[in-house]
């Protein structure tokens, strides 16, 4: 049964790994776990969830001004990329690093593309990852 | 990715982590167990996150959301705390300020960490004093290694093993890292570029040899005296060459280690350009003379902060009287016009520098006089005659009377204004007898830094250091370096340590190598007593020591001073005058307009100053006398060394070699080459 359990975890987590999903950072989460925080990684998670929610939200409200404020949507999407990057997610890391790559060159377009590409990307791995939690 | 491999590491952290745990719990002097972290991060989930990290570490971990929430907890529990983590980028404090006030109220070693990896921002985070620069996401090795930071920080005060790797880790990379701004450029930036890299080169040496009994070792205090004589000895090698196994050596302290030396060098570096920040923050007045010339020249502003530095290292005078003082000194320059022109007010300046330095004064001078010929590159308003004024200053002095007469031939106005100064110090004629020779200042050096073993100047004699220091390291830098450092014995007002011991120590240590490298820098300062900044920072400096004696007493010391260093520029003048004067002078012009735009607040107080400094009280002249006197000798014994103008070529030379390629910028071989043959 435990391995089982053991066996499916492996799967789910592998396949977010080969997905590009995460990357090593969170597997150092889930080292921090122990005793003390035996669930240290969704705590982690969760807080990363309701914080980056924040952001996304300003970026989104500042991604509707005109013109846009490259300076701030950088600053934001900074503090995303911090957050993510400290999880482990590295598709949105990624995504952050082109946002800010567009916030750099004053490409407005580029930014807004990236960043429906950052929220699907967001949604998708907390689904995921809210499922790999899920395995007890 | 091997599942399995994951898996297993899942369930086996959970038995590390206990299992060293007990281990850490078991054995109380197990030491990185229970270092006390600060960690600063407004992001919820990094925080956490290093929390756990640092707990995992077993560490004991203190968080904060908000840098001025952390600086607050600092405040309340100053010793509470080893080593703080900040995040850069917050919301209610920059990293960097957070960083800065920890640096200079707690002197906490600080970790800067950021997901923004660009090379700028690292670099910011050094130059600001961090140990180190984590990018994010931070791993827990490198959490588990920051303790080393704590013991490096404390090894100064801790008896600990030789620390050979320090002294050579930091020589390479001092050639190795170019300074990239004019902060850089500075010697004090380049302690810092070496801190960082030291750090991380002897990282893995220093863990293994920093085992728990480190921290349980008798501290090494580094008293005044102590320091006096690290800064000598820095000062005696140069800044560039200033390794900790050659201080040790020069220091001949029983008991103190390479290691304590190169941590004591490290963070003397450190906290120099530390200081140099700060105190453009903290004082208007510094602000000014900073925001002025640096606008104007790179070098200059960091000249400043060095002698902003250099006080606030002494720690004889706090960063804002530092201001104050300098302030003070400024608004006397302007001030004394009544009746000194201009160009007197500029020869005020160059006056009070001398007659601070005196026996180490000299040093000082010699410091100024180079930075003065970096500042030579940098274009001034100072007119010609002004410069003609502190030539003349200098000439005033015996040997610097044969230089007035060619500088005077330049320009009869600066003849007439080095009249004035003569008449002001007849202190300072006598003084230049003995000094005659502006040798004397060269000759200075060489006694201040022995003076410094003997452990009468401490502060001094760590002033003195650090001009040397930023001499050699890089001219541009070192102009401003220079002028800080004379700053910074002047406060150490080490006058009585260099006429103590100052003579003594030249003539038995036969310092002649000092001594040539300050001649160099004389012919250099000729200029340089323009910088009157510089000077008057010393002066500041000074006054602080003096505080009590007042501005007057300053004021009065300044124009023996002046004496003293007039003689030693009137030589380098006659030299350097046309090529240097031009440049100097204007770079002169605009710095002290600078000095006089800030000083103007004070300037009813500079007034009055340099009144007093006309007056000269009695008390006054007396001790410049008696700091002459010292210088006297030493000029005596040195003047034969220095006299040769083959000598002073040759230290010239030398020190240009040692400068490398920014001196060679500055046209400092032009200059001295041309200085040289007169």
């Amino acid at each position: 049964m435990e391995r089982n359990l053991h066996k499916q975890l492996g799967n789910m987590k592998k396949s977010l790994f080969d997905q590009g999903y995460l990357d090593e950072q969170f597997i150092q989460l889930e080292e921090l776990q122990d005793e003390a925080n035996p669930n240290f990684v969704e705590e982690v998670v969760t807080l990363y969830y309701r914080d980056s929610a924040r952001l996304i939200q300003n970026i989104e409200q500042t991604l509707e001004n005109n013109p846009l404020d490259f300076a701030k949507l950088d600053n934001y999407m900074h503090q995303f990329k911090g957050s993510s990057c400290s999880i482990g997610a590295k598709k949105l890391k990624n995504e952050c690093t082109q946002f800010r790559e567009h916030c750099k060159t004053g490409n407005g377009d580029g930014c807004k593309r990236t960043f429906q590409q950052l929220k699907k990307e967001y949604a998708a791995l907390k689904k995921k990852l809210e499922h790999y939690f899920q395995v007890p | 990715m091997n599942l399995a491999g994951s898996q297993a590491v899942k369930s086996m952290s959970v038995t590390s982590s206990s299992v060293s745990r007990r281990s850490g719990d078991g054995v109380s002097d197990q030491f990185p167990a229970g270092l006390r972290v600060l960690v600063v991060d407004d992001d919820p989930t990094c925080l956490r996150i290093l929390e756990k990290m640092l707990k995992n570490c077993l560490y004991e971990v203190t968080k904060s959301n908000r840098a001025e929430l952390a600086l607050n907890y600092l405040r309340e529990n100053k010793n509470g705390y080893d080593i703080v983590i900040s995040d850069v980028h917050m919301p209610d404090m920059d990293g960097f300020k957070l960083l800065e006030h920890v640096g200079l109220e707690m002197d906490l070693p600080v970790i800067m960490m950021s997901a923004d990896d660009s090379k700028k921002v690292v670099m910011k985070g050094i130059t600001h004093g961090a140990v180190d620069y984590l990018i994010k996401p931070v791993r827990i090795e490198a959490l588990k290694n920051i303790w080393q930071h704590v013991v490096r920080k404390k090894k100064d005060e801790y008896k600990g093993k030789d620390y050979e790797q320090t002294g050579s880790v930091e020589d390479g990379e001092q050639h190795q890292k170019p300074p990239e701004d004019s902060e850089y450029s500075s010697s004090a930036n380049e302690g810092s570029w070496k801190n960082p890299k030291k750090r991380k080169d002897e990282e893995d040496e220093a863990e293994e040899r920093d085992d728990t009994s480190t921290l349980k070792k008798p501290r090494v205090v580094w008293s005044v005296e102590l320091h006096q004589q690290f800064v000598t000895a820095v000062n005696h090698l140069g800044l560039d060459k200033a390794v900790p196994k050659k201080i040790l050596e020069l220091m001949n302290v029983p008991g103190l280690t390479r290691e304590n030396v190169a941590s004591h060098l490290q963070k003397y570096r450190l906290y120099l350009r530390r200081l140099s920040g700060v105190s453009q923050h903290q004082s208007g007045l510094n602000n000014a003379f900073m925001g002025p010339t640096d606008a104007t020249f790179g070098p200059i502003s960091s000249l400043n902060g060095l002698d902003l530095q250099a006080l606030a290292a002494s720690g004889q005078l706090p960063p804002q009287s530092l201001a104050t003082i300098q302030a003070a000194a400024l608004g006397r320059a302007n001030k004394s016009p009544v009746p000194v022109p201009l160009v007197d007010q500029r020869n005020l300046f160059s006056f009070e520098n001398p007659k601070l330095r005196f026996g180490e004064d000299s040093q000082q001078l010699n410091n100024n006089s180079k930075q003065i010929n970096l500042l030579h590159g940098i274009p001034t308003n100072m007119e010609p005659k002004q410069l003609a004024t502190l030539r003349q200053s200098a000439q005033s002095f015996g040997n610097l009377n044969m230089q007035l007469h060619s500088q005077s031939s330049q320009s009869g106005s600066l003849l007439t204004q080095m009249s004035q100064p003569q008449s002001r110090t007849p202190i300072l004629n006598e003084i230049n007898g003995s000094h005659v020779s502006t040798l004397p200042s060269s000759l200075g050096q060489p006694i201040l830094s022995q003076a410094l073993p003997s452990s009468v100047l401490p502060r001094n004699g760590i002033e003195n250091v650090r001009g040397g220091t930023y001499g050699s390291v890089s001219q541009p830098s070192s102009a401003l370096d220079f002028s800080v450092n004379p700053g910074t014995e002047f406060s150490g007002n080490s006058f009585p340590l260099m006429s103590n011991s100052g003579i003594p120590i030249l003539t038995s240590k036969g310092m002649i190598q000092e001594e040539v490298n300050s001649e160099m820098k004389v012919p250099r300062g000729y200029l340089p007593n323009y910088d009157t900044f510089d000077e008057l920072n010393q002066n500041r400096s000074q006054d602080w020591s003096m505080q009590n004696v007042g501005s007057t007493f300053d004021v009065s010391q300044h124009s023996n001073l002046q004496g003293s260093l007039g003689v030693s520029p009137s030589i380098l003048v006659q030299q350097g005058f046309s090529s240097n004067h031009k440049s100097e002078q204007s770079r002169n012009a605009s710095v002290s307009k600078a000095a006089f735009s800030v000083g103007d607040g004070r300037i009813g107080n500079s007034s009055s100053s340099g009144q007093q400094l006309n007056s000269s009280p009695a008390d006054i002249s007396q001790r410049i006398k008696a700091e002459r006197l010292p210088n006297m000798g030493f000029q005596n014994t040195l003047f034969p060394e220095q006299f040769g103008q083959d000598d002073l070529m040759s230290a010239l030379l030398k020190q240009q070699e040692g400068t490398g390629a920014v001196e060679s910028e500055f046209g400092f071989d032009g200059y001295h080459l041309d200085n040289l043959p007169v």
